[in-house]
């Protein structure tokens, strides 16, 4: 398990890589690469987060999805900072011998990543700077994985 | 204890980390952000909206009615918008 909060952008191929090699029994990589969405008028976003406690939340929940289904490599990055529309601003991918327990891992790490990972977001809009507020989809998104 | 405060709480706040000796009477998490509310000034301004307030104790997500009892570390913050 890699879990990394780093300003630097990351190499989708290069951490696919280290996942398929992780084990000779590899069968699955699924990736999620989420990305800065552009518009018209937002310029730029800042993120920041809870140094230490991010890491901790992240290694609970990917524990807990090691525990639901049979993983053999998960890597979670999130970048901090400032970011542009286009840049990386996270990777949750997961190896397994099989693609189904790689898909639901990654959308339970997702989800979880979203909803419970100490990150703040500031967006730059038209000269102002504005705390993004938080939305009650991502809350919403848990329950599907309670109800198991 | 140590505070720390993150996001839109830190900047009205004007500080992110603060070193406080807990009152007898304050055991719980609830009764840390009525504390900080006694304090006026900004501190009144955003502790009174405790709806879009979020807390952890000793880095990891805690409920108002959460014991402060073996809290050495507590943050308050807005609800996450990470990924």
């Amino acid at each position: 398990m890699k879990i990394r909060v780093q300003r630097e952008d990351f190499d989708l191929n290069a951490e696919l890589d280290v996942l398929r090699r992780e084990r000779p029994t590899v069968g699955a990589i699924v990736a999620f690469a989420g990305v800065v969405r552009g518009s018209d008028t937002a310029s730029s976003l800042t993120l920041e987060h809870y140094p230490g406690m991010t890491e901790r939340e992240i290694g609970r929940h990917v524990r807990d999805a090691n525990a639901r289904w049979p993983l053999l490599g998960v890597t979670v990055i999130h970048r901090i900072g400032e970011l542009r529309p286009g840049d990386n601003i996270v990777l949750v991918a997961v190896a397994a011998e099989h693609r189904r327990a790689a898909f639901e891992a990654a959308e339970f790490l997702m989800d979880y990543l979203k909803a419970r990972a100490p990150f703040w977001k500031r967006e730059a809009r038209e000269g102002k700077s504005e705390w993004i507020d938080s939305r009650d989809s991502d809350e919403a998104a848990l329950r599907r994985w309670r109800e198991d | 204890m140590t505070l720390l405060y993150f996001a839109w709480v830190r900047q009205r706040l004007g500080t992110g980390e603060e070193e406080i000796e807990l009152p007898p009477e304050v055991g719980t998490v609830r009764e840390l952000a009525e504390h900080l509310h006694s304090r006026g000034g900004a501190f009144a301004d955003v502790f009174s909206e405790r709806k879009r307030l979020r807390a952890a104790v000793n880095q990891e997500h805690a409920a108002w009615d959460a014991s402060l009892e073996m809290a050495t570390e507590v943050a308050f913050f807005p609800p996450v918008t990470g990924g």
